[in-house]
């Protein structure tokens, strides 16, 4: 039954995945940052800095609307998770301060080459930490060790480390934390590759973005193997669920067409393909969760606000959006256009 | 140190870092649209030079808010759940609304920062003026919430469980006017105030520096006249704490006992433990007539609620008595730049008058985190008055010290690196 929790979970998706495809790729930009080489080092950072420059605030807001979602429309699941995945989380928000702050220390606060590097590097690592944490906290929520977890927390007898520190830390989630930071990275690569001002830079990102599609590939297949032991519910969801076939042909078929796409240099196709492929897997899991915001016990249903939070939570989401959607487009308008 | 001392240290931490930021965001976009706005009325460059340099050191100051407070939305749950878990289906919806807000500011932000020679003048101005606008509804937005959780209306409870939710009435409690009143004035004094100082103490040193002769008039135009209304806003305030919740207006006045026709303290040693205010200098009746406009009114002292109902007196009166005595500065201070004004005496030419605003400079925001405590630390023993303890709010994770000593390291070194890049970018030229 599709009813008002199901509209508020479809909506909080569609904002995380809005974070993938812009917060995310922001990230992957810090990865590159640090993974510059060659005779234009420094060219690479600085059209890094300058795409991201006007941006990554606003991208970052998805992420602060997606979890104001979570708390508002599923107050136990918010509540839920933040307990067990305190230590994760945190890792992650050290991973937010220091990548925002680095970034806006390089540009306004360093007059030396010296103090300049130091800020990139702390920008790089606050890029890697955060989505490797981001992923670890999907991993252990898809693999049912959240939930279960929160189940053994009402026994005494439980450690620290069964509540708090095994269900994040193990092969799958850690896969999954790669799984992110590698996704990231490659769309980082593609956009990098498709606004660059001059096409010596734009091959230096082709490249790099080819390497991390064979990194995600791998990921991917060693993600998909691990979930069978460690998620097992998502991992036959996967296969056998209703959506399962159609989505997992388009997944591949974008992620084919983003590697031709970026063989033959046709970055606009490459880019809209890369974005299909990381949004496929997206829904993918979510789907595969489903009914469960936190499973194996937690349905969204049960999780769910009371109704009269709900409709005012789509109301405003879409009032939002009607300001939000014109606005983001303005933005993009005003930076597209400017390979300077 | 026990898990919830910890908790709420980061969490106070936290906020506290958070709202210097915050009222910057709110205020030096007002700041930066003005200076443009003269720019484009004169043509004189010197207004887009400011415009530019306010606008360098908003992005700096911007970037550490919104981390900051990305922070913050998710500690609410990492600290809180509990008060999340009961608390999220009404404060959600005005978040909600502030995440859009606050979207747009961001949006804006980076047009205004980046789009200087994108785009025409006065879309430019004009993406400077929405910054400003939506960074005002944010403050309102994340008001509203604490002013829900010092009055909560719109829930209703059958003992422990929750019946029934109207976040729209939650939204409009009787605290939120005021509040959030108190708070867009006090961005905008604090703010104002920071900058003023900063640039008269500049002019101290370089009297004939235009840039910072013209930065100096308009920093004053945004805090002289919120300094002078916030005394208003601040009794206004009070009667509505004197109206609603009675034990915080008894913390913060140290009164202990109920008695009609209350004596104003100023100062003063509060002790717990002999329930009696010392060395305050006393106005007879002065507190009922502040806080019920009649010099014979009833005022609840402390004494009248069992002991665990009390906040930590001392912390909210101090913490009160510094907030009104660096208002009043300021707003004496303001008042002085009036008169100087009306007398057609130029505020840059007196040393004195440059000096007191130069001396000011930090008044407002210290003043910010003395109010902050007294909302806070006053509700306790509550997170929602009256219906949810903070000692129940509390994550059941043990081991509460390790991430709060890492937060206060973390938030140490950036506020000293902020400095030292602020430092810079006032330093560029004088």
């Amino acid at each position: 039954v599709i009813g008002l929790p199901e509209i508020v979970a479809v909506l909080m998706l569609v904002a995380l995945n809005a974070y993938a495809l812009t917060g995310g790729a922001d990230f992957g930009g810090g990865v590159w940052d640090l993974g510059a080489s060659g005779e234009r080092k420094e060219a690479q950072r600085a059209h890094i800095a300058h795409s991201l420059a006007p941006i990554w605030e606003a991208n970052h807001v998805w992420l602060i609307v997606m979890v104001v979602m979570l708390f508002t429309g599923f107050p136990a699941g918010f509540s839920t998770i933040a307990i067990v995945l305190h230590i994760p989380l945190a890792a992650m928000l050290i991973g937010i301060v220091l990548r925002g702050s680095a970034f806006i220390f390089r540009s306004y606060g360093s007059t030396t080459a010296g103090a300049r590097r130091r800020w990139g590097v702390i920008f790089a690592a606050g890029s890697i930490v955060t989505p490797l944490f981001l992923g670890m906290v999907v991993g252990a929520l898809a693999s049912g060790a959240v939930g279960e977890a929160s189940l053994r927390n009402a026994d005494p007898s439980a450690s620290f480390v069964q509540v708090y520190v095994a269900p994040w830390v193990g092969a799958f989630p850690i896969v999954i934390g790669l799984f992110a930071l590698a996704l990231f990275a490659f769309l980082a690569a593609v956009y990098l590759a498709y606004n660059a001002p001059e096409a010596a830079l734009a091959e230096d990102f082709r490249r790099r973005a080819l390497a991390a599609a064979a990194v995600v590939f791998v990921l991917a297949v060693r993600s998909f193997f691990l979930s069978f032991g460690h998620a097992p519910r998502v991992a036959s969801a996967m296969m056998h669920g209703w959506f399962a076939i159609p989505l997992q042909i388009g997944t591949g078929v974008a992620a084919v067409t983003a590697i031709l796409a970026l063989r033959r240099r046709r970055y606009g196709v490459a880019r809209a393909a890369a974005g299909a492929q990381v949004s496929g897997i997206l829904w993918g899991w979510a789907l595969a969760q489903y009914p469960f915001i936190v499973p194996p016990g937690l349905s969204i249903r049960a999780a769910a606000a009371p109704a009269r939070t709900l409709e005012l939570l789509v109301i405003g989401l879409a009032a939002g959006a009607a300001v939000l959607i014109p606005s983001l487009r303005y933005l993009l308008r005003v930076f597209a256009s400017s390979p300077t | 140190m026990t898990d919830l001392f910890a908790a709420r240290a980061q969490m106070a931490l936290s906020l506290g870092f958070h709202i210097v930021f915050a009222e910057i965001g709110i205020a030096m976009p007002v700041l930066m649209v003005l200076a443009e706005w003269r720019w484009i009325k004169t043509g004189d460059d010197v207004y887009r030079q400011l415009a530019r340099r306010w606008a360098k050191g908003t992005a700096v100051l911007f970037a550490v808010g919104a981390v900051s407070g990305t922070v913050l939305s998710f500690e609410l749950g990492l600290l809180w759940p509990t008060f999340m878990r009961f608390a999220g289906p009404i404060i959600g919806i005005p978040f909600s609304l502030e995440g859009f807000a606050f979207f747009t500011e961001a949006i804006f932000l980076g047009v205004y920062l980046y789009g200087w020679d994108k785009i025409s003048r006065r879309a430019h101005w004009v993406a400077g003026v929405i910054v400003a606008a939506s960074g005002a509804a944010s403050a309102v937005f994340v008001v509203m919430v604490n002013a829900w959780m010092n009055t909560p209306t719109g829930i209703t409870m059958d003992g422990a469980r929750v019946m029934a939710v109207d976040p729209i009435a939650g939204m409009f409690n009787p605290s939120t006017v005021q509040q959030a009143i108190h708070m867009l004035i006090a961005a905008y004094a604090a703010t104002g105030f920071a900058v003023a100082g900063i640039h008269a103490a500049i002019l101290l040193k370089a009297p004939q520096s235009a840039l910072h002769l013209r930065a100096l008039t308009l920093a004053l135009i945004i805090g002289v006249p919120a300094a002078i209304m916030q005394p208003v806003s601040g009794d206004l305030s009070a009667r509505v704490v004197a109206r609603w919740q009675p034990v915080k207006l008894a913390a913060l006045e140290g009164d202990f006992t109920t008695m009609r026709g209350a004596p104003l303290r100023i100062g003063g040693w509060p002790s717990e433990a002999e329930s009696r205010t010392r060395y305050a200098l006393e106005i007879p009746r002065g507190l009922s007539l502040l806080a019920f406009h009649d010099p014979n009114a009833e005022v609840k002292g402390l004494s009248d609620y069992a002991r665990d109902l009390w906040p930590p007196v001392a912390p909210v009166h101090i913490a009160f008595q510094l907030m009104v005595a660096l208002g009043t500065a300021m707003a004496l201070i303001g008042v002085w730049v009036v008169v100087a004004t009306i007398r057609k005496r130029p505020v840059a030419e007196s040393r004195l008058l440059l000096r007191a605003i130069a001396l000011a400079t930090p008044f407002g925001f210290i003043a910010t985190e003395a109010g902050w405590t007294v909302t806070e630390v006053g509700r306790q023993p509550w997170v929602v008055n009256g219906l949810v303890r903070t000692a129940d709010a509390v994550t059941p994770m043990p081991g509460l010290v390790y991430p709060m000593t890492v937060f206060t390291l973390l938030y140490i070194g950036l506020a000293a690196v902020v400095v030292v890049v602020m430092k810079s970018i006032v330093g560029e030229t004088t």
